[in-house]
């Protein structure tokens, strides 16, 4: 794992942890969507703020292939890397 | 179920069990809302629902032309003249003269050299998105965007990116983002957003897409004949007409009939004709719908007092029930929604309005900008004051019978209520329908 994905990582669950009110457990093979019960929406939302955060745009499609927190560490990490 | 051999058959539809669950639980209460007939039609704001005289409230129909006698008539000719469909799209059977003339009647009336009609709406959207914004190129979608932009977006090959609702800031920080990137930048908003009825900030929005060199288009579906002087819909209304380099809108609405249109200024417009695949691959629209349309055209700038009433009619209703203490959206428009709490409580209001006469839609999330369940109603112009205030009524007691209002005590109380205490409750359930965004 590269220095930024694990900064990127280490960052999106940062966010998710303020987002979320109950602890769970995140790491790396968490699953967004089914593991942390987020509807859609807020799914979205948390995208937006990640774009923001990280000062990128994560196009719709690549927002769609993606499931795990590792994923999506991996994703901003490349996306990091175009700008 | 289980065959002979004990092995699990799956169904294809088997991925649908949890909607079905869904869908059935709301069948459950009463009427399911998504499952509605109607009798019989009577007039633009009455239709037969078991027997009894319904009050429409949620049609989208805002000039109330769908019983015009002149559409009427004009659609009655066409029907004996030219038949009842054209059996085919345009670029393989060929145009009608009034597929030609119809456009010529936006273009007209939009004061733009070209237009393209389409079969629905939703089709306009659908064609115009996937075909202006081709591979290597950026579509900026307002997070609240309608589904026919969201679906024109998947259907083509452009990178797809959401700033947030109404936001114009947000919109720039993302344009800044992608400056150095090669494409075209389309950004996509709309005149009247349908689920709360708030406009577009498209002044703001006109400015950002100068500065950054993008392009605009305008979805008027809700705002053709609502909005501006001459109905052309909030870009004329914000005066910024010049900037938005595509309008599109609907005949599904304030025209009374079906079908969907884009108009623009841009040369070479045309060519679109065979390169759009939902403009060239579908039949095209029957004679009666155009004939009907372009009388709607006509009736709706013959009559701007129609206008004028529709947003009477508006202020009845929305100021009606905001006073009330419901949860409306953050402006007043012909869309006026009401925010609950949750989905049961949403399906049990629905039908109690149902059952005491009133129709209207039930918009339940992820359809919702944020997870509060919306009863969405739309004003007509040809809605009368006691219609309105039925309605108003209405809301009120079966408000207090859920318990969404407050019940009523006494006489000082009351007062007291609805100076404080109901604004504060109204602002803040409207933060939690996403109205303050
Ligand atoms: C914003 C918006 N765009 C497009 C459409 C689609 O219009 P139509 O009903 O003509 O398909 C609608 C209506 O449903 C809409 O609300």
């Amino acid at each position: 794992m590269t220095e930024t994905s694990r900064d990127s990582q280490a960052e999106i669950i940062d966010g998710l942890r303020q987002l979320l009110k109950k602890q769970v457990p995140l790491d790396a093979s968490t699953n967004i969507v089914r593991d942390l019960q987020l509807d859609s929406l807020a799914v979205m939302d948390f995208i937006m703020s990640l774009e923001d955060r990280f000062e990128i745009v994560i196009p719709l499609d690549r927002v769609a292939e993606v499931e795990t927190l590792g994923e999506l560490a991996r994703v901003v990490d490349e996306l990091r890397g175009r700008n | 179920m289980n065959c002979a051999e004990g092995i699990e058959l799956v169904s294809i539809l088997s991925k649908f069990a949890p909607l079905r669950q869904t869908y059935d639980s709301l069948r459950s209460v009463g009427q399911n809302p998504f499952e509605m007939v109607f009798e019989d039609m009577l007039s633009s704001t009455e239709g037969v629902y078991k027997g009894r005289k319904t009050i429409l409230l949620g049609t989208n129909n805002y000039l109330g032309l769908t019983f015009d006698d002149a559409c009427i008539e004009e659609a009655v000719t066409a029907v004996r003249a030219h038949g009842t469909g054209t059996t085919g799209s345009r670029i393989a059977n060929g145009s009608y003269g009034t597929h030609r003339e119809l456009e010529h009647s936006l273009a007209r009336f939009f004061d733009r050299k070209h237009c393209m009609v389409f079969s629905t709406g939703y089709q306009a959207n659908l064609g115009m998105l996937s075909t202006l914004a081709g591979k290597g190129d950026y579509l900026l979608l307002d997070t609240d965007s309608h589904a026919s932009i969201y679906d024109g977006a998947r259907l083509g090959h452009a990178e797809v990116v959401r700033f947030r609702h109404n936001d114009p800031d947000d919109l720039y920080k993302r344009l800044k983002r992608l400056s150095d990137l090669p494409g075209e930048k389309l950004v996509v908003v709309e005149g009247v957003y349908s689920m709360l009825g708030d406009t577009a900030p498209l002044r703001e929005f006109a400015d950002v897409k100068r500065q950054m060199g993008a392009w605009l288009m305008v979805d008027e579906a809700h705002s053709l004949g609502v909005l501006g002087a001459n109905g052309r819909g909030l870009a004329e209304e914000a005066g910024v007409e010049a900037d938005c380099d595509f309008v599109v809108g609907t005949f599904s609405k304030s025209l009374g009939s079906v079908g969907g249109f884009c108009v623009s200024n841009l040369d070479d417009f045309d060519v679109l004709r065979v390169a759009c695949r939902p403009y060239m691959f579908t039949a095209s629209l029957p004679p009666a719908i155009m004939a009907s349309t372009i009388m709607a055209l006509r009736r709706m700038q013959e009559e701007p007092q129609r206008r004028q009433q529709l947003h009477e009619n508006a202020q009845r209703l929305y100021h009606g029930l905001r006073k009330l203490g419901f949860a409306v959206g953050p402006q007043c428009s012909p869309i006026v929604s009401v925010a609950v709490a949750d989905a049961p409580l949403a399906v049990e209001f629905w039908n109690r309005l149902l059952e005491g006469g009133v129709y209207l839609n039930l918009a339940l999330p992820p359809a919702t900008p944020t997870p509060a369940p919306l009863l969405r109603s739309s004003v007509s112009a040809v809605h009368t004051a006691a219609q309105i205030d039925r309605a108003v009524q209405l809301f009120e007691a079966v408000g207090r019978q859920l318990g969404v209002l407050p019940p009523v005590v006494n006489q000082a109380r009351k007062r007291q209520a609805a100076v404080a205490p109901i604004a504060g409750h109204a602002e803040v359930a409207m933060v939690a329908s996403g109205g303050a965004r």
